[in-house]
């Protein structure tokens, strides 16, 4: 069944790294520490609240992705969110330990 | 809106005047399509004339009638859009114009330096704050490779002729 | 090679200060994102998937020993140990902080180098054949020309915000290595009517969403006119070219939309009104001056071989093999150009580490005259080799693993980053080329396959030149899965043509077999010493397209 569920996530602006939205408006390198929004309105929040974060110079870009529910955690369901969140999988030694499935194939 | 003249913020004595309106008195800016319309009235009225080009809209089109004009403005609708860069050098070397040549639009500190190279002489900018960087604006890059619209030597130039200075 | 001068030095040195105030006010609030962008473009630096990409340009491809072990330097101090050479003789370094590249650049600027213009919708990094000034059959040296349109085309006052990017290669020679049929201006050396060096100016080639060869607007154009058809060329595009469409932004559209004849007639027109309004000139000073810098190197009086490579090409099959691939005639007897394959099996096409860095800077002092050359398809180049040094310079390139005896064959692929790293991608390059150059170890299969170019992209703007393959391969999304489209029968020299596409894509799991049928359907047809592309033209896609969907 197609989930609804999604995280916000952007990248950092001094460093280009992939972040995640957390529920108290932080940002996460990891993506189990991301905010799930259950629904369009939630999502809607977490990105106008991402806003502020570009406004604040802290991250660049952000959008929200849809993941799946797991019970490891959060699975993005697009090979692009897969490989943002493990890292490229040609260079496994780059990955991060992200205690989600690695998006190798 | 603020406007940067030879490095420093001026008033703007002219005004932009909008294709169905009347016009007032004093110096006034009109589109393409009104000089086009209206060049007669234009022409007789007691006033200085400004006009203003789109940037779909090529200088060939007032070529011939650049000596009706005080100020021409060209517009960036985004500092992207370059095509008046092209535009103002047509000006200024194809067709001889002299006058005031504004940057109006999306005019934005970074590129200054280029449109200057281009013969633009005045910035219409959204904050007037960023006259104060039009010094260093001008100064970042003192080398230049190409021939443009200002009198700058180039390096090539310079190299040959080591005497060369810019003028 | 060229050294920077007084003005050079001056320019990238204010351009480096110039980026670290662009970075400092973006840090510090004056430019948001939105202003930033343009300018960190047009510096090479891009946001990609997981950190910035810088993107190091190579002027024409040529690099010093010393500007080698810098490209190391920086990867070791400021990324993750490698580098990626590009289908542009750039490198991309996929790790640095935002805050590092104004330094990054500084260490650049310090051996004469530097990140302008490298993206972004201005003149990007002029391209060149990568055997230009020793190849045997060269007309006359483009690194003279492309050098004058390096300095012409840095920071135009006037063309630094054209509808979309534009790229510019270069040739001498006959035969085209540097793909300028496909590029926005291509210009190959020609002799003119007093058999003075000019060139023939191809205007409208490119590959993306609309691959076209590209059509000459001028058969001959003397030398001392160069930078001012240029100019009129660029100025014709950038009044002209949509803006509206971002996918009908490109030269090629323009000229598509205009029709050729009349495009002609623009920039002849515009060429000629340019005459009085002082364009930019080719004094004869400048030109002897740049020249200069490219005078052949204190070359020896060499033996074309020597006993002793003669037994070593006889008694060991792996020399052999490599002298067979690596070696191209070289203008100077007792000398050969040497090309270092990137790609070894199952490696990433393009990728060197910082170690293998060095190691080659090293060997290009010890065999050679300390310089380098990177080639568009992702290699590297030892442009004069003693022949008698051939095998030791083997023995060192094999200790550093660089000894891969493939250059043209199936597994020298060309592959951009793909989603792995890059932000427009649809689907992976990488993993595909690792996969089929694991599929083709075997080095005596691929030199019974012969020579054959396997190009792969990740996405429609075909950074890894499928168009151009002979076997072409592009990744594409379909409902979140990587598919592969297959085109047959590209070709990027002389005889530029675009690959026909064989039918429905693939999925990942099956593209490797596809390209497994693709060449045994060539075996099966190929007659005495036909190479893969002559097979192809000869017997059309037919064949191929019955082999690759005979079971659906």
């Amino acid at each position: 069944m197609a989930s609804t569920h999604q995280i916000v996530t952007a990248n950092r602006l001094r460093d280009g790294a992939v972040v995640y939205l957390t529920a108290d408006g932080r940002w996460s390198e990891t993506l189990a520490c991301g905010a799930l929004a259950e629904d369009k309105a939630t999502a809607a929040d977490l990105l106008a609240q991402a806003e502020r974060s570009v406004t604040d110079r802290l991250v660049v870009g952000p959008y929200a992705f849809p993941v799946a529910l797991a019970p490891e955690g959060p699975q993005p369901t697009q090979k692009r969110e897969q490989i943002r969140a493990a890292g490229p999988t040609v260079h496994p030694q780059f990955g991060r330990d992200t205690g989600i499935a690695r998006a190798a194939r | 809106m603020p406007l940067i003249k030879d490095g420093a913020l001026i008033e703007d004595r002219w005004t932009r005047v909008a294709d169905e309106t009347p016009l007032p008195d004093g110096p006034v800016i009109v589109s393409l399509a009104r000089w086009q319309a209206e060049r007669e009235g234009l022409t007789g009225r007691n006033g200085a004339l400004g006009i203003l080009l789109a940037s779909s809209e090529a200088p060939e089109a007032i070529a011939e009638d650049l000596d009706r004009f005080d100020l021409v403005c060209l517009d960036f609708p985004k500092f992207q859009d370059g095509r008046a860069y092209s535009h103002a050098r047509k000006l200024r070397q194809r067709f001889g114009y002299e006058g005031e040549l504004r940057a109006v639009g999306n005019v934005l500190r970074d590129q200054f330096a280029f449109m200057v190279r281009c013969g633009f002489d005045s910035f219409a900018v959204a904050d007037g704050a960023v006259a104060l960087q039009w010094t260093r604006a001008m100064d970042e890059i003192s080398v230049v490779y190409q021939p443009a619209a200002d009198a700058r030597a180039t390096a090539s130039r310079q190299r040959q002729h080591p005497a060369a200075v810019d003028g | 090679m060229y050294r920077y001068d007084e003005f050079d030095h001056t320019l990238v040195a204010e351009r480096v200060a110039q980026f670290r105030d662009q970075v400092n006010r973006r840090v510090a609030g004056a430019l948001t994102e939105d202003e930033f962008k343009p300018l960190r473009l047009m510096n090479g630096l891009y946001l990609q998937l997981h950190a910035y990409m810088l993107r190091v340009a190579i002027p024409y491809g040529v690099l010093s020993a010393t500007q080698m072990r810098r490209l190391a330097h920086i990867a070791r101090t400021y990324d993750k140990g490698y580098g990626h050479f590009t289908t542009r003789q750039n490198i991309q370094y996929n790790w640095p902080n935002l805050e590092d590249v104004p330094d990054i650049l500084e260490e650049l600027a310090e051996v004469e180098m530097h990140a302008i213009q490298t993206s972004g919708n201005c003149i990007r990094n002029v391209t060149a054949d990568q055997f230009a000034g020793v190849a045997a059959d060269e007309f006359d040296d483009p690194r003279v020309y492309a050098e004058i349109i390096r300095q012409w085309s840095t920071l135009h006052p006037e063309f630094s915000f054209l509808p979309r990017k534009f790229k510019i290669a270069i040739t001498g020679a006959p035969n085209d290595r540097a793909a300028v049929k496909v590029h926005d201006i291509g210009l190959r050396m020609v002799a003119g009517p007093d058999g003075a060096p000019g060139f023939e100016v191809i205007v409208g080639g490119g590959q993306g969403r609309t691959p076209m060869i590209g059509y000459v607007v001028r058969d001959y154009l003397p030398v001392p006119q160069l930078l001012a058809y240029l100019e009129a060329v660029l100025r014709v595009y950038n009044q002209l070219g949509r803006r509206d469409n971002l996918y009908k932004a490109r030269i090629k559209i323009l000229v598509h939309e205009t029709g050729r004849e009349e495009f002609t007639r623009l920039v002849e027109e515009e060429f000629a009104a340019m005459a009085g309004e002082n364009p930019p000139a080719l004094p004869g000073g400048e030109l002897a001056r740049i020249r200069a810098y490219f005078q052949p190197p204190a070359y020896a009086d060499l033996p074309a071989s020597t006993p002793e490579l003669d037994l070593a090409l006889a008694g060991n099959r792996t020399f052999a093999r490599w002298v067979k691939t690596a070696v191209a005639e070289h203008k100077q007897p007792g000398y050969a150009i040497v090309t270092i394959s990137l790609k070894p099996i199952g490696g990433i096409p393009g990728d060197a580490s910082a170690d293998e860095m060095d190691a080659v800077a090293d060997l290009a002092e010890r065999f050679g005259f300390g310089e380098i050359r990177v080639t568009h398809e992702q290699n590297l180049v030892l442009p004069d080799v003693p022949r008698q040094d051939l095998f030791a310079l083997w023995q060192s390139l094999d200790a550093a693993g660089l000894a891969t005896a493939n250059v043209g064959l199936v597994s020298d692929i060309i592959a951009c980053p793909g989603l792995d790293y890059c932000n427009l991608a649809n689907a992976r390059s990488i993993p595909i080329a690792q996969e089929i150059s694991q599929r083709f170890a075997d080095l005596d299969r691929q030199h019974d396959i012969g020579d054959l170019k396997v190009k792969i992209s990740g996405c429609i703007n075909a950074c890894g030149h499928h168009h151009v393959g002979h076997i072409g391969i592009l990744g594409v999304d379909r409902k979140g899965v990587e598919y592969y489209q297959v085109t047959l029968g590209g070709d990027a020299t002389e005889n530029a043509a675009l690959g026909d596409i064989t039918g429905p894509s693939f999925s990942g799991e099956a593209i490797t077999d596809a390209v497994e049928t693709i060449i045994a359907t060539y075996i099966g047809h190929r007659e005495d010493g036909e190479r893969f592309l002559d097979t192809y033209r000869r017997i059309g896609m037919k064949p191929f397209k019955e082999a690759l969907y005979a079971a659906h």
